[in-house]
């Protein structure tokens, strides 16, 4: 026992006499990534491999990378991350929201290792950044053609916990579903998994026998559009992360792509020329970390131009998804005639917007 | 409000399709722990159905050759449980954990390139005219074969535990090893038969998920149904018919709850999430708390190692 303290202090020290001199340049960067779920998952984990593996194309030989699959979020996430910082890794990216508390734990201990962690906000050292992407911009566009394309002016959310990441996209699908279409009505299910195929079915067919015929999930599997598929085109909905085109071209009419691999080859290299800085990173579709997904041919032309106009509107920066006039669901005004929605308030966004039924979960 | 606007006739034909999965994993668990066999590696033999059935299913673009080869998969992995156990006399709990462990690996490893790929579809059994009856039509009528297939085995099994000589046969092994291995009987044989079972009927619950009930593969699939075929079994205190019912319980809340949601109900989220665990502990409580150890009925060999030396 006493043994292995030692080499691990060891270890600990020459990774800190190393990281100390090359603060400037280094001539190797071990990159290590943690994830919620398989990468095999389909959707979000998927994703974030996908970015890992651009940096290793990006880099070749200067870079090592490194991951770990299914990591709970909780103790075992810490246990993983000082594991990876012990064992060499120089940026460790924590791709779930729920390692929160442990990526700042564990970024304590080891002053210099860089640690990125997805859609958080808490930066408790100077080693620790945050990074997320604008996905409500995406939901935009979605709600767009939900609200164009349901007949029984019934549309669905699956969605995963209720942290301000699910209700900000919630808002915006609803907010834009409502505008083109004023007798949409919106069911919410909260599945409380990340990752549950079955799970996430049986929530698609729930909302599918509600009556609803357009659903948009938010969490991570195939699964909901797998049980769209089943009702031979009547239920349309939407991928999710990943562009999930094997549903193509119905149900899935069009998706949201989280494109991580520029971010993170970014911060790599920043690591590797000496430029790394602490950052608190959140770009949309117009810095590319948000792609829209083929619309496709199932979607009437018209439908199709009206949800690429606000796409490219987005992009442009003409125009901001949460733009006034827009009260809570109380009635009580939040955003004024034409005032943009500060990112302080989407950030640690937790209530509905008027039209929405039912309470968030606390 | 309390229920919303929800269809009973919808929820009840749902709750059974949901439930098929941890119907079948747990009814072949009743039959090992019956004999003595206490194998923890559920999960990991659903979820080697899961991939195996997918995998011959693509491959031959037969769903029944699926289940076939989901089951045969779950088997293969048992054997190597039962090879542990009745002849290297490991530890059943440590290793009935390692072969869930091993199956989660080996599944992610088979099921490389087999993701995003559409399965052949299972369709309902053609009932004609039945199936448009009211009320009966989409509850009895609406289903897949392994719908009712699951149900024949649970009264067969039923009916093999309680009135044939094998199922006595069984429970002689499991109640008392070394009384039945006085009498003659293959104590290690007859656990072996019995794990392979229950190594089948978990694989062909994998091969329900991965074919009809998500129907595609990722990775994981099966997120936890082992775990509660498991705590079924002990549920149903090993009597087959209460294990299509805390399976229908189970199956039938937690639909339930999505349905709530999604018809907009009044009661918090967060007792509906919790409801289907809560009503498993809480009949867990009211059972065991009855006549004592009798009542929970459990098999008084359950994870013992046998020997015939010993």
């Amino acid at each position: 026992m006493k043994r292995r303290h030692l080499l691990a202090s060891a270890a600990a020290g020459l990774a800190l006499a190393f990281a100390g001199a090359a603060q400037a340049q280094m001539d190797k960067v071990k990159a290590c990534f943690v994830y919620v779920g398989p990468i095999g998952d389909g959707g979000w984990t998927y994703q974030h491999h996908q970015g890992a593996l651009d940096v290793q194309k990006a880099f070749g030989d200067k870079v090592e990378i490194a991951w770990q699959e299914s990591v709970p979020e909780g103790a075992d996430a810490e246990r993983v991350m000082t594991q990876m910082a012990l064992s060499g890794c120089n940026i460790i990216f924590a791709t779930s929201f729920g390692y929160m508390d442990a990526v700042n734990a564990v970024a304590a201990k080891f002053p210099n290792v860089k640690f990125e962690h997805a859609t958080g906000f808490k930066r408790e050292h100077p080693n620790v950044s945050t990074y997320n992407a604008r996905f409500y911009e995406g939901r935009a566009v979605q709600g767009t053609i939900a609200g164009r394309m349901t007949k029984t002016n019934k549309i669905g959310y699956i969605a995963s916990y209720p942290i301000p990441e699910v209700i900000m996209g919630i808002n915006s699908y609803f907010l834009h579903a409502r505008k083109v279409n004023p007798d949409v009505e919106l069911s919410v299910v909260w599945a409380f998994t990340w990752f549950d195929p079955a799970k996430e079915a049986d929530a698609a067919r729930a909302l599918i026998d509600q009556g609803v015929d357009v659903i948009a999930s938010h969490t991570d599997s195939t699964a909901p559009l797998a049980e769209a598929a089943k009702t031979g085109g009547k239920v349309i909905g939407f991928g999710q992360a990943s562009d999930m085109a094997e549903y193509k071209p119905t149900p899935r009419v069009s998706s949201i792509i989280d494109n991580w691999g520029p971010y993170y080859v970014k911060r790599v290299g920043a690591l590797l020329d000496g430029t790394y800085e602490q950052a608190d990173a959140w770009e949309g579709i117009a810095g590319g970390e948000v792609l829209i997904g083929e619309i496709t041919e199932a979607v009437p032309p018209e439908v199709k131009a009206e949800a690429e106009a606000m796409r490219d509107a987005i992009a442009a920066g003409t125009y901001h998804p949460f733009t006034g006039p827009i009260n809570k669901q109380d009635g009580t005004p939040w955003l004024a005639e034409g005032e943009v929605a500060p990112d302080g308030d989407l950030l640690g966004m937790d209530f509905y917007i008027e039209g929405i039924k039912g309470e968030i979960p606390r | 409000m309390l229920f919303g606007t929800i269809d009973p006739v919808t929820l009840v034909a749902a709750l059974i399709v949901a439930s098929v999965p941890i119907l079948l994993a747990a009814t072949g668990e009743l039959v090992v722990e019956k004999a003595g066999v206490l194998n923890l590696g559920v999960e990991g033999m659903m979820i080697t159905g899961a991939i195996g059935g997918f995998i011959i299913a693509v491959a031959t673009g037969s769903p029944a050759m699926g289940f076939l080869g989901g089951a045969i998969a779950g088997a293969l992995l048992s054997l190597i449980f039962a090879f542990l156990t009745q002849f290297l006399l490991t530890n059943q709990v440590a290793t009935g954990l390692a072969l869930t462990l091993f199956g989660l690996g080996l599944s992610s490893l088979l099921g490389q390139g087999y993701n995003g790929i559409k399965p052949p579809a299972t369709h309902p059994l053609p009932f004609g005219p039945l199936a448009d009856l009211p009320v009966l039509g989409p509850i009895l009528f609406g289903h897949d074969l392994l719908v009712y297939l699951s149900v024949a085995l649970v009264a067969g099994t039923a009916w093999v535990m309680g009135r044939t000589r094998l199922g006595l046969i069984i429970r002689a092994v499991g109640e008392n090893h070394d009384a039945a291995h006085s009498l003659g009987y293959k104590v290690v044989r007859v656990r072996v038969l019995c794990i392979l079972f229950g190594g089948a009927m978990a694989g062909l619950g994998g091969a329900y998920l991965s074919l009809v009930r998500v129907p595609q593969w990722t990775d994981g699939i099966t997120a936890g149904a082992g775990w509660i075929a498991l705590a079924i079994v002990v549920f149903a205190s090993w009597r087959p018919w209460r294990v299509l019912l805390g399976a229908w319980l189970f199956g039938g809340i937690s639909v339930l709850q999505l349905n709530l949601q999604a018809a907009g109900s009044a009661i918090p989220v967060e007792y509906l999430s919790m409801s289907p665990y809560l009503v498993t502990i809480l009949v867990l409580v009211v059972m065991s708390s009855g006549r004592g150890r009798a009542a929970v009925n459990a098999p008084a060999s359950l994870g013992q190692g046998f020997h015939a030396s010993q």
